[in-house]
């Protein structure tokens, strides 16, 4: 248990009367890829969007419970959520490049965060973040074009480079390849390999092949409840739950 | 068996159904022509009106800048110079118009000249000092009766005691077009001058300026107001009854007839703050005022357009929630924004009652030259022309009508290339 990153206790999660989440507990371990599965509107990704915050833009989304990362409360009035969110880096549904250049599209975080003090040092991270996120040489020889002439999936690895120039230990990732062909999602699923070395990953996704390819701990969520965690191997082949059971075999969901 | 009753029934239906397509398009397109019809009948009633106007009557009158009459001598200085007797240079050239002329005739022939004669002789005389003691032949603005009567404006087949020249002016009249002492040609005074009691020599050159400072004033006023209303209530707001109040008060302010603005200018800016009456400062303000609302519709509007999905990743980077609007939303939504802008300052350049209210519907003969001038704006201008018994003014207001058509046209489509220019597809 000493090196958990993130360590969720009882996290209930409120949509104005509607409760989405029911006391989630979860222990996720750094530099692990860790997978959240489950039936549409089961509260996956209201989870994920807990932990960097990110339900503070729903008004009447209401979070109680603990969350702690690296031993540090972050449900809480006191939570400074803008260095949360730079230690946090997300990767939403569909891609979302700003309508900017490729290099000022990574280049934004950095820069708003005094991360470097000269031209030099930019470039230098834009450069390390864009070849991190396997884009560098597809888009070394236009990095002035808006980052939205893109094709999907290289858009997507833009938004990866975007969120690991801020050097961020913990990556989000909300169903990151739902919007890409079968190509693109293996590029990505290939970068999720590499990014582990270095990060720590939790993805959302509705493709059990992709969660058990890339992860290596699976998170079941069903109707707002986490039904069963465990190692990826184990969930996919030996549950002990049988609804997990069920939704694996494709019997609903 | 069954099934051929079935059938037969949905073939029937069928033709019935497209012969309603059929129909309503045929609505449609008679729809269209009947507002384009309308529009270019519109059009055309303006310009053939209006048309005339770009053009003024000039008469050839042989001027003898005499420095005994002038009272000044060719060493004079520029002072004295401006000081010349000019006006009985005038009279004289009068007298001396056709030979022989009778005293009574001559006063008669005096009424064929606009009142500007004089200053155009000085103006004349100024430029070229070295004419004096000689005779120039000089082209002189005619009077209005004159150049409605070439423009074929005023008829001359009505009994003499209901036209505006009788028989004997007429008949000088006549003469002059025998023997080419008369043109026409382009009426620049319509866009130099100011307006005018004397139709000749009025212009819209200064109701022009004004509507233009009244603009400027209703920009600098209304669009900074109505980002941080717009930002404000789009971003940062908390949703409760109190901003839904507020939202809801802004659309029913858009709504508010414009007099009523006017009469709050009357009632606050003038007799409480007492700021200068009939002013662009005072009337801008009060557009401005009525403008808003409109504009911060349109401007939440463009915001709302933002994706959210923007503003979500400049936030997951960790930016603070101004850093995510004013780096990403505002810049995104600034085209949608100035659009809006400009629809609402059109709207504010085609407003009449407010200005009415302040006293901008005085007479000003001078154009403005600053936004604590008295002036006149562009609609209400047309208002008093409209209003004005002189048949000359009739084809000015038709005039000033195209005048303020162009206007708005020009905005509109500044208007629509920013938003074809910065548009952006999501």
């Amino acid at each position: 248990m000493s090196n958990s990153k993130i360590l969720a206790n009882g996290v209930d999660v409120y949509y104005g009367s509607k409760q989405a989440l029911f006391g989630i507990s979860m222990d996720i371990k750094e530099k692990e890829v860790t997978a959240l599965i489950g039936p549409s509107g089961c509260g996956k990704s209201t989870f994920l969007r807990c932990i960097n915050r990110m339900n503070d833009l729903i008004e009447i989304c209401k979070v109680s419970g603990s969350i702690k990362v690296d031993n540090e409360e972050i449900i809480s009035e006191k939570t400074d959520v803008v260095s949360l969110r730079s230690k946090i880096g997300m990767v939403f549904q569909k891609p979302n490049p700003f309508p900017k250049s490729i290099f000022d599209n990574v280049a934004y975080g950095p820069t708003i965060h005094g991360l470097v003090d000269s031209k030099n040092e930019l470039e230098e991270i834009v450069h390390s973040s864009l070849k991190k996120a396997g884009l560098f040489d597809e888009v070394k020889d236009r990095l002035n074009e808006p980052g939205t002439s893109l094709s999907g999936g290289q858009q997507q690895r833009l938004c990866i480079a975007r969120a690991i120039a801020v050097n961020p230990e913990i990556i989000l990732m909300d169903e990151p390849c739902s919007a890409l062909d079968p190509i693109a999602t293996a590029i990505i699923e290939e970068l999720i390999d590499e990014l582990r070395l270095n990060y720590t990953i939790i993805i959302v996704t509705h493709s059990m092949q992709q969660a058990a390819r890339v992860s290596q701990k699976t998170c079941f969520f069903h109707l707002g409840e986490l039904i069963e965690t465990g190692e990826t191997n184990k969930i996919f082949t030996n549950p002990d739950n049988t609804k997990t059971q069920d939704y694996i075999t494709g019997r609903f969901g | 068996m069954n099934n051929s009753i079935a059938k037969e029934k949905i073939v029937s239906l069928r033709k019935k159904r497209s012969l309603e397509d059929i129909r309503f398009k045929y609505y449609g397109f008679t729809a269209m022509c009947l507002s384009l019809a309308v529009l270019v009948f519109l059009l055309y009633t303006i310009f053939s009106k209006g048309y005339t106007a770009f053009q003024k009557t000039i008469v050839l009158l042989e001027v003898d800048y005499n420095q005994e009459v002038l009272k000044l001598t060719p060493e004079s200085s520029d002072e004295e110079m401006e000081k010349g007797k000019f006006f009985r240079v005038k009279k004289q050239a009068i007298e001396n118009f056709f030979p022989d002329l009778s005293k009574s005739d001559i006063k008669l022939i005096k009424k064929l000249f606009s009142i500007n004669v004089d200053n155009e002789i000085k103006d004349y005389f100024l430029e070229n000092p070295e004419v004096i003691n000689t005779k120039q032949q000089i082209w002189v603005t005619a009077h209005s009766d004159v150049d409605q009567l070439l423009k074929g404006n005023s008829r001359r087949d009505v009994p003499e005691d209901r036209r505006k020249l009788n028989d004997i002016q007429l008949s000088y009249v006549d003469q002059l077009v025998e023997e080419n002492r008369v043109k026409q040609v382009f009426n620049n005074f319509f866009f130099t001058k100011a307006d005018s009691r004397h139709p000749e020599i009025a212009g819209v050159a200064g109701s022009f300026m004004g509507s233009l400072f009244t603009l400027f004033t209703v920009f600098i006023l209304s669009f900074p107001i109505a980002i941080g209303a717009s930002v404000y209530l789009e971003e940062f707001a908390p949703k409760n009854r109190i901003t839904e109040l507020i939202e809801v008060n802004i659309s029913n302010l858009a709504a508010v007839p414009s007099i009523v603005f006017g009469l709050l200018g009357l009632g606050v800016l003038l007799n409480v703050f007492g700021l200068p009456r009939s002013t662009p400062l005072v009337g801008g303000s009060v557009l401005a005022l009525m403008t808003l609302p409109t504009i911060i519709i349109a401007c939440r509007a463009s915001l709302k357009a933002v994706p959210p999905s923007i503003k979500e990743g400049a936030l997951a980077v960790g930016a603070t929630k101004t850093q995510a609007v004013f780096h990403h939303v505002v810049p995104l939504a600034l085209p949608g924004t100035l659009t809006g802008t400009i629809i609402g300052l059109a709207q504010a350049l085609g407003e009449t009652a407010p200005l009415i209210m302040i006293g901008m519907i005085a007479f000003i003969p001078n154009i403005p030259t600053g936004l604590t001038e008295p002036s006149a704006a562009l609609p209400v201008q047309i208002y008093l022309w409209v209003e004005s018994a002189e048949r000359g003014f009739q084809e000015k207001s038709a005039a000033a009508i195209m005048v303020i058509l162009i206007f708005l046209f020009m905005m509109n489509a500044i208007a629509v290339f920013l938003r074809n220019r910065f548009e952006r597809k999501w």
